[in-house]
């Protein structure tokens, strides 16, 4: 993997940041003052319990929020500092984003719902459906284009998402809890694709969970917050079993 | 987004709350089908009085008169204009020159001169008028019993109701036309009528029958010019009659009233005695023959004032019913305005309805909506999405409205007509859908969806993408 250069510039660059809101009377420290940084192709975990600020991190990250004091760098943009239309542009085409609950769209086909981000980015239909085919053959779902979402599960429906995240082949995948409601062993062959983006696209991975084993899995770095804070933030060995394991310990080494 | 994108997306979602969005848009198509409606009666009826009276010919003429004529309908009168005595003749020349201006389809002398006609053998005393080719077209001629003269110079004449009545001695009160123009039409049609009249003739030597009119000032009588005399002499004309009209003489066109009617070039061939014939003794030019006015007729009554503006600058009085026409479109255009307020209310209405329905899809779509907004939609795509729905519907309840108002309005026009029959009356077209009607209720359905849509889209931009996504 040509990671090297990658390497010296972080992707990802958080600092002093706060996420604070009002709740009636009492003021909710969501995030507060958490500084991080994440390299460019590194698959990074957020570990914490629920409430912890994990998911907070995640949004801010994605463009989704706005931090109430501190800086988000994304690859040398300051998301304070870009204007709502700039932000969209930002979720567009620099970031892909997977759920928990899948969050397909149930009244749109499982293509029309791969092919909605090109929609907004106005790819022409022409080019559209060759990249909706090409996403959805890299999840393994070429034959289920016309279903819709109801009609498939849980694994299918997270390999939309995958499908989803990657039209446009953006930089950087944040994962919120992508295996929070499958079974272990389609967890495994989610988060087997995530890894494989990771490590074939080159993709920054910052995945949220609550489960430490699977982030010592995949991750190379585990990120503990608790009550808005980091904790701690430790290197880690993924120790993946998979099929592509042998290949990135080779490269890595 | 581009356009084919937003239709596509917003077609789709109105597919998917299908009974809510029908309803709505039943409910913009009933608004713009009332606007329509309302409308093309106003329109209809406008156009309705303004063909009648165009056929009428009273608001496409203008009559021409000399301004040595003392009898002018003179209110219009110029005061740069010379003096009376120094202007010009309405000769016939004058007459080609009125007929080739622009915009003119035609200038007729105005002749009408009272005679005697003989029917039975019983006299009667009457106004002739002349009556041009063109008058066929005239809805006084639409319900004609007979038909119309055969041609220019026919010796033919048509005989005004009340007239033909007289011929067949029943009388009856002026008022109470309830008589059936057929059955006064049938024993007359074909019949002759024999008019008697005063044919002006050339000076002749030697005729004794022949009584010489000359100037009427007496001490001038001395000095008698041949060529400004002429002698009149008593003639008949066998005329045929092939129509009856049930017309109220005061509906003619101009001056041209009469109660038996004659073919112009017929009655211009005959060179009968005309009111001017004596005061043209004290104009130079002799034999020419005078008219006491001209009807010019124009294109359109819009070019009546710039007509009567060339007509006066060659040196003649003018004199037109414009005004009428104008307070008529003035009173229609309020009407018009009431009927479009009245029609529009039900349209506001179900903009109403649009606004509603927009806010609650947008309860229902707001985790929807987080996740257009999280995969990289901005809110003016999610905002033109909300438009595009309002303005689907108001297209889609546009065109459903029209062809509901349209249908509405041939139903009334039916039922009316079916009336009017019964009355025995003849059917009118009171009714009428311009194609620039159909276009502008679409426009504006649309128009009115688009604002109704306003603060629904709005707010559905405005949607935090964090706090939609946690929403079930």
């Amino acid at each position: 993997m040509p990671a090297a250069p990658a390497i010296a510039t972080p992707a990802i660059r958080a600092e002093n940041v706060c996420r604070h809101y009002r709740m009636g009377e009492t003021l909710i420290r969501a995030v507060d003052g958490v500084s991080l940084e994440v390299r460019s192709g590194e698959f990074v975990a957020l570990l914490g319990a629920s409430g912890s600020g994990k998911s907070s991190v995640l949004n801010l990250l994605a463009g989704l929020d706005r931090p109430t004091a501190g800086s988000v760098v994304v690859q040398g943009r300051d998301l304070a500092r870009l204007s709502r239309e700039e932000l969209a542009h930002y979720r567009l085409h620099t970031v892909g984003m997977v759920f928990q609950s899948f969050n397909l769209i149930p009244s749109m086909t499982v293509a029309e719902n791969v092919e909605l981000p090109l929609r907004f980015a106005e790819v022409n239909r022409a080019e559209r459906d060759g990249m909706t085919g090409a996403a959805l053959a890299r999840v393994g779902l070429q034959s289920r284009v016309n279903h819709r979402p109801s009609e498939l599960s849980g694994g299918e429906q997270q390999r939309v998402a995958l499908a989803r995240a990657l039209i446009n082949r953006p930089q950087l995948l944040l994962a919120d809890e992508p295996t929070g409601n499958l079974d272990s062993r389609t967890g495994t062959e989610i988060m087997n694709m995530v890894r494989e983006f990771n490590l074939q696209l080159g993709m920054t991975v910052v995945m949220v969970t609550h489960e430490r084993a699977l982030a010592e899995r995949y991750a190379e770095r585990l990120i503990h917050l608790a009550d808005g804070k980091l904790v701690r933030n430790e290197g880690n060995v993924p120790a993946a079993a998979d099929p592509l394991s042998t290949a990135s310990e080779g490269s890595r080494a | 987004m581009k356009l084919t994108d937003l239709t596509e997306l917003a077609l789709r979602n109105l597919r998917e709350s299908i009974l809510r969005n029908s309803l709505t848009t039943v409910g913009i198509s009933v608004g713009v089908a009332s606007l329509v409606a309302m409308l093309s009666l106003g329109i209809g009826l406008q156009q309705l009085a303004s063909r009648r009276l165009m056929k009428s010919g009273l608001f496409d003429t203008i009559v021409v008169t000399s301004r040595r004529e003392p009898r002018n309908f003179g209110h219009d009168e110029d005061r740069n204009a010379p003096a009376p005595a120094d202007s010009r003749l309405l000769d016939e020349p004058s007459r080609l020159e009125l007929d080739r201006l622009p915009n003119v389809i035609e200038a007729n002398p105005d002749i009408r001169f009272a005679t005697e006609l003989r029917y039975d053998d019983k006299p009667h005393l009457t106004t002739v008028a002349a009556l041009p080719e063109s008058s066929k077209s005239t809805d006084a001629f639409e319900s004609i019993q007979g038909h119309f003269f055969t041609s220019d110079t026919a010796p033919e004449a048509i005989l005004q109701k009340s007239f033909a009545a007289e011929l067949l001695g029943r009388p009856h009160a002026p008022g109470a036309d309830e008589t059936n123009v057929a059955e006064l039409a049938a024993p007359l049609l074909g019949k002759d009528l024999i008019m008697s009249y005063a044919q002006r003739e050339a000076p002749q030597n030697g005729s004794a029958a022949t009584a010489a009119v000359t100037h009427g000032n007496s001490s001038s009588a001395a000095n008698m010019d041949p060529a400004a005399s002429y002698s009149v002499v008593s003639r008949q004309q066998k005329l045929k009659i092939v129509g009856v009209v049930d017309l109220d003489p005061e509906s003619m066109r101009g001056p041209t009233r009469g109660r038996v009617f004659v073919p112009l070039k017929l009655a211009e061939s005959l060179h009968v005695m005309q009111p001017t014939d004596l005061r043209e003794l004290s104009s130079s030019s002799g034999d020419q023959t005078l008219y006491s006015s001209v009807s010019v007729r124009v294109k359109d009554p819009a070019q009546i004032r710039a007509t009567e503006d060339a007509i006066k600058k060659m040196g003649f009085n003018t004199f037109s019913i414009l005004d009428a026409t104008r307070s008529l479109q003035q009173f229609f255009a309020v009407l018009d305005l009431f009927l479009g307020i009245f029609g529009s209310l039900a349209l506001a209405v179900a903009s109403i309805g649009i606004v509603n329905t927009l806010v609650m899809a947008i309860l229902e779509r707001r985790r929807e909506i987080g996740i257009m907004k999280a995969i990289g939609a901005s809110d003016v795509d999610v905002k033109k999405l909300f438009f595009a729905e309002a303005g689907a519907m108001g297209i889609l309840g546009g065109f459903v409205g029209v062809a509901l108002g349209w249908a509405i309005g041939h139903v009334i026009n039916l039922g009316t007509n079916i009336y009017l029959k019964r009355q025995s009356l003849p059917p009118e077209h009171f009714w009428s859908v311009p194609w620039w009607l159909v276009g502008a209720a679409i426009l504006f359905s649309l128009v009115v969806s688009l604002v109704a849509g306003l603060y629904p889209a709005a707010r559905a931009a405005r949607l935090d993408p964090v706090q939609a996504l946690r929403y079930e």
